[in-house]
């Protein structure tokens, strides 16, 4: 397989509302991450996008429909869809369109614009529920979540006030991106004082709903060394699915996650993953998810995340720990479901260069990881990139 | 990164007085579901006051909701089994919010439970009822692990739906 490196990345903001188009916003996202490579879309052989469910914008080609936006007119394009793991799997199929040799360069664009949808984007959500055991019993999104996220506390007797802390950790990061939806300082007790929106879920624990898009520009080796030099290139990839029947499954540990993980250390020779992983932006739609995933992700034992985050080892400016979600994540820059997982690729890319800015980890880090997931909870999707 | 990111936010009261311009589609689509061979049976079961699994002799499992598939033999599913209409909790929630975002007064209390006569592990999403109409109450009422028993529409009032079941209540209490 050649390798595969990462020339560019850009965003635009996450906004509750954006009065630019769903194509518009690819535009903004794509134009930002070429200009960062310093290529054109002459460059540019092939494209992949990355959307979440067309129940959003009502359009039924939505890959389509963006097209224009993505740079795709009259390339190979393709969109890839695993829900909400679709931002991460998204640099996973560009990667592979390189790797197999048939094209040197890829734009790889992921958008979502939640806020279409009326009377609220939770509703479109309620198809992904069975429709003949669960659909009638009168569901919510958030249901699935919380009753997760009961499941995990009790199993690790975790106390809610410890899943409180990611919120207060993400949404202080999340201050310093520029691309920032709700960051800000808040306490514990806020946190856990919130609406109950489903026990144990509070609102300050459920990341927004979001419009925005991301994007970055892959190329082969060839390409890339002919580019420069300095390269942050992708050393593994992995994704997994579990069964649909959710209601079977171990709610309180992230199995998938971990034969994602477990594919893509494999490809990039790691053998100790708390050791090899210097920064991690695992995905977070809701509190407990991080801290869910960095267990999957195997960075810490089962049940023992949240007790490394009260030592501050997920810090952002730990030196001792691995710093998790030092962009702000979901809960603190916004979630546009597809765009907030390739925005945590970007923000790997930008903390291995050194261009995180204000958020810069304080330790030197060779190598990080980037997670999302999804679907009825089942999909994880993983890529390792290092320097 | 470039610090300056483009994208305009819109508040409210930009649509609200025409500022950003919108345009409306009520998409309304309505869906009638095939059951299928296994679910067909299993709305079938309900109907008739019983809730029916479907076991592999290849692995053993008894399997809830019931599928004509092993989806980890791979291969076809042997036999239907009568379950217990009574199971334990797995994990459950307290729901403040509809599908629409709008808020609750008496919360839905969302349980996956583990149904009795099934293999280990094996649950279904239903509701959980009489145990109390606050977060509180509820928190009281309601623990992982604690049996329930489930409570049917009167046999002439159901339709082979899995709302047939209106809910499960905790097993240990006396009627």
């Amino acid at each position: 397989m050649g390798k595969v490196a990462v020339l560019g990345a850009g965003l635009t903001k996450f906004m509750r509302r954006s009065l630019e188009t769903g194509r518009e916003l690819c535009w903004e996202a794509a134009s930002a991450a070429l200009r960062e490579a310093d290529l054109s879309l002459a460059d540019i052989d092939c494209v992949v996008m990355a959307t979440a469910p067309d129940a959003f914008d009502g359009v039924h080609m939505k890959g389509e429909y963006l097209l224009d936006g993505a740079g795709a007119k009259g390339k190979p394009y393709v969109r890839v869809y695993v829900g909400g793991g679709s931002g991460v799997f998204a640099p996973i199929a560009g990667w592979y369109h390189l790797a197999s040799g048939a094209f040197r360069t890829c734009l790889v664009v992921a958008e979502e614009k939640m806020s279409p949808t009326q009377p609220h984007p939770q509703g479109a959500f309620n198809a992904i529920y069975d429709q003949f055991t669960e659909r009638p019993l009168g569901v919510n999104l958030l249901w699935i979540f919380s009753l997760e996220q009961m499941r995990y506390m009790h199993t690790y007797n975790i106390p809610l006030e410890l899943i409180a802390r990611v919120a207060v950790k993400n949404k202080r990061n999340a201050k310093d991106h520029p691309a920032c939806q709700l960051g800000g300082e808040f306490t514990v007790e806020e946190v856990l004082g919130a609406e109950v929106m489903s026990y144990p879920v509070t609102r300050l624990m459920v990341s927004p709903v979001t419009d925005g898009a991301a994007a970055i520009v892959l190329a082969n080796e060839e390409f890339a060394k002919k580019k420069g030099k300095n390269h942050v290139w992708v050393e593994g990839v992995g994704w997994n699915l579990d069964t649909s029947y959710w209601t079977n499954r171990d709610l309180a540990y992230p199995e998938y996650v971990e034969k994602a993980a477990t594919m893509a250390y494999k490809m990039a020779g790691i053998t100790k993953p708390r050791e090899e992983i210097h920064v991690v932006e695992p995905y977070d739609p809701f509190a407990y998810k991080e801290l869910h995933h960095l267990e999957g992700l195997q960075l810490a034992d089962k049940g023992q995340a949240p007790r490394l985050l009260e030592k501050g080892y997920w810090d952002r400016d730990t030196t001792t720990g691995i710093p998790a979600t030092p962009s702000g994540g979901l809960l603190g820059v916004g979630n546009p479901i597809a765009a907030a997982g390739l925005m945590k690729v970007a923000e790997i890319f930008w903390q291995l260069q050194g261009k995180a800015g204000a958020r810069q980890i304080r330790r030197n880090a060779k190598r990080g990881l980037a997670q999302a997931w999804g679907d009825l909870m089942q999909v994880g999707t993983v890529v390792i990139l290092g320097v | 990164m470039s610090t300056a990111l483009r994208g305009t936010p819109l508040r409210e009261e930009d649509i609200r007085t025409g500022k950003a311009l919108t345009t409306e589609w009520h998409g309304k689509i309505d869906y009638t579901f095939d059951a299928g061979a296994a679910i067909g049976q299993f709305l079938h079961g309900l109907k008739d006051g019983k809730l029916l699994g479907r076991k592999c002799h290849a692995c053993g499992r008894t399997m809830i909701p019931p599928r004509m598939f092993c989806e980890r033999c791979f291969r076809r599913s042997d036999e239907w089994v009568e379950l217990k209409d009574s199971g334990r909790v797995n994990t459950f929630s307290v729901s403040f919010v509809n599908w629409d975002a709008s808020r609750r007064q008496t919360p839905q209390v969302p349980a996956v439970i583990e149904i009795d006569g099934a293999s280990q592990g094996m649950g279904i999403l239903h509701l959980l009822g009489e145990v109390g109409n606050s977060l509180a109450e509820v928190l009281e009422h309601v623990k992982v692990g604690m049996p329930v028993q489930a409570v049917w529409k009167p046999a002439e009032q159901r339709e082979g739906s899995i709302t047939d079941i209106l809910y499960f209540r905790p097993a240990a209490t006396k009627r």
